[in-house]
């Protein structure tokens, strides 16, 4: 249950950073905090206390053992984060040519 | 050939252009480009046509493709039941035009390959998430469909653009953690991905307060991607940021897919609708109806006053769904239909007027009518149709979401959707009256209509928008209510699913 606490907490540190910060990498690197939380947390659901991976072999016998889908599924879910961050940073890098700042206070040609 | 081989046809083909249009794009002429384009969205509608009628013949309505031959609670299988190819008719007519009309709407901008590219991206995300019923599955195809979005916004990169994109980037992969999170819940609730699956244990394992929690992740989740009220903020800056052919996607078939139709599948199919949740629907259907309208009509710039107004009709869209009724059901994706084509013709006149004249400024036009007469033509077919003017499309669905209203007793919100009905009507005549209206501005003398391609796109979409009634006949509203049915019959879905698959 800690465990999952702690997710929890991860993910406000991440939420925090979204929310307060002004700079617009802080913000991706909040965002990228959250996506790691939610990650950590899918892959905690599969986990099991002293489990081994479910390798199957002749001469051995599984007790007890961790659940794989999970990890599949949040490796895939890594590489999409990481599709995003990539397109967050260019379009970050894209906004500084242009303003010259990556003050998001100072960025607001639109309003929403 | 087994019949249900079509099916993974429709993620195969656009991919297998946007690959091939990326790859190769940059060593072959421009008519290589266009050629793929046109080729894989015609394939695109005729797959999906034949579809529908492939499915009238079938006796449970339902085919189930297994992927590597692994049987449902195993591996992942594609869904193609009534409620998947009305929305793949839906997305793929849209797109067939769209496509069309960007072959000269396309000349402004430099990098033609990579626009196509992500075109087809954005239609795999698309059409995947609608075929598959793998819950997982569908999170990835939602985040390429969203991925290729973010990139479209951005790809004019003036500073508005790039300032739109991230705001939507940003909203958008929040929205996207949320659903993640829900899909996580629910797979430590019932140790399952397949949705089949996932709604018969649901169903054996009842009481749980985790559902409830579920449901509301996911309305947040797919509420952003739909633009629902309280999670609107990026729609009225992305969507006219974009190149208007890609707004027309966006606004029409988009944020549908991604939020109505995906929520819908998992509240309606898989979690199973309380009513509760229901409420909750319609409540924020109302909302976004009602306040979106209002937004739409003190704006002067011409794509966010449509921008708004997406946000006011698909709360009608959410308003019938949310109902849960039968007629509720029906005339909610009977609106959706309507509303893709409605909004899409309405983004490609904003484009055309941008092309032409160069401004998306309302106050500065005036009296385009005498030189664009065919934009000007169709955009008050659209006009009328979206504000519910009786012989268009768009009266029949309105009529019918405020007839489910009233059947259910909810006269409040029966009210507030024709209050918003001649809102609309207003900020439609508003916009009418600036743009084509009036005297004509000097500097416009020498304006030309647009290209004949994007002419074409925009006559066609303008006669769905009259025909669009015709559905409600008799030999024809099989592609509704089958649709309807399918969500109204909730987790029976897992069984059919299961019989389908053996």
């Amino acid at each position: 249950m800690s465990t999952y606490l702690l997710c929890l907490v991860l993910f406000c540190v991440g939420l925090y950073g979204l929310l307060r910060k002004r700079n617009l990498v802080k913000m991706i690197v909040g965002l990228a905090i959250m996506g790691y939380s939610l990650n950590l947390f899918f892959v905690l659901l599969g986990y099991r206390l002293h489990g081994r991976a479910p390798i199957d072999a002749p001469d051995q016998v599984i007790e007890n053992m961790v659940d794989p889908l999970p990890q599949a599924v949040v490796l895939t879910s890594i590489v999409i984060g990481l599709g995003i961050m990539a397109l967050l940073i260019s379009l970050a890098i894209r906004i500084y040519e242009k303003h010259g700042t990556l003050d998001i206070t100072k960025i607001n040609k639109l309003k929403g | 050939m087994l019949r249900t081989n079509i099916i993974p046809l429709f993620v195969i083909i656009p991919l297998l252009s946007a690959f091939l249009i990326s790859l190769l794009g940059k060593y072959l002429k421009r008519q290589f480009i266009y050629t793929v384009s046109n080729i894989s969205c015609f394939l695109l509608l005729c797959f999906s046509l034949y579809g529908l009628n492939m499915l009238r013949n079938t006796g449970s309505n339902i085919l189930v493709y297994k992927i590597g031959g692994w049987a449902p609670p195993f591996g992942i299988c594609l869904v193609f039941d009534g409620l998947a190819s009305f929305m793949l008719v839906v997305v793929n007519l849209i797109a067939f035009f769209v496509n069309i009309y960007s072959l000269g709407y396309i000349e402004k901008y430099t990098d033609k390959p990579k626009y196509f590219t992500l075109f087809f991206l954005m239609l795999t995300g698309m059409n995947g998430l609608i075929i598959t019923g793998d819950l997982f599955n569908l999170y990835i195809f939602l985040e390429v469909a969203s991925l290729a979005s973010y990139a479209l916004v951005a790809f004019g990169t003036d500073s508005e653009d790039l300032e739109a994109s991230f705001k939507y980037a940003i909203m958008g992969s929040l929205a996207s953690l949320f659903i993640f999170l829900g899909i996580a819940i629910l797979y430590g609730f019932t140790s399952t991905l397949n949705m089949a699956d996932m709604a018969r244990i649901i169903t054996e394992k009842t009481g749980s307060r985790l559902i409830p929690f579920v449901s509301v992740l996911f309305i947040v989740g797919f509420g952003t991607k739909a633009a629902l009220m309280p999670f609107h903020a990026w729609l009225p800056d992305a969507h006219p940021a974009a190149p208007a052919s890609i707004s027309a996607l966006l606004s029409g078939v988009l944020i549908k897919t991604l939020g109505i139709y995906a929520l819908s599948r998992i509240l309606f199919n898989v979690i199973g609708i309380t009513s509760g949740i229901s409420a909750i629907l319609v409540f924020l259907g109302s909302l976004s109806m009602l306040v979106g309208v209002l937004l739409a009509f003190s704006q002067t710039d011409l794509k966010r006053l449509l921008a708004y107004s997406s946000i006011s009709q698909v709360g009608y869209i959410i308003l019938g769904i949310g109902l849960a009724t039968p007629l509720g059901i029906f005339g909610g994706l009977f609106h959706l239909f309507n509303h893709s084509a409605i909004k899409s013709l309405l983004f490609l006149n904003a484009g055309a007027i941008d092309y032409a004249a160069g401004t998306r400024d309302l106050r500065q036009m005036s009296g385009l009518k005498e030189k664009m007469p065919v934009t000007a033509n169709t955009s008050l077919v659209a006009s009328l149709s979206v504000a519910g003017i009786p012989p268009f499309a768009g009266f029949f669905s309105k009529l019918v979401i405020i007839l489910a209203c009233i059947q259910k007793g909810y006269f409040g919100y029966a009210f507030i959707a024709v209050v918003s009905s001649i809102i609309t009507l207003a900020t439609f005549m508003k916009m009418q009256k600036f743009a084509f209206l009036g005297k004509l501005n000097e500097k416009y003398n020498n304006l030309q209509e647009v290209p004949r391609a994007m002419k074409f796109s925009m006559v066609a979409l303008a006669v769905i928008c009259v025909c669009g009634g015709l559905i409600l006949l008799p030999g024809l509203n099989f592609f509704l209510s089958d649709a309807a049915n399918v969500l109204l019959e909730g987790s029976r879905y897992a069984m059919k699913v299961f019989e389908a698959a053996k």
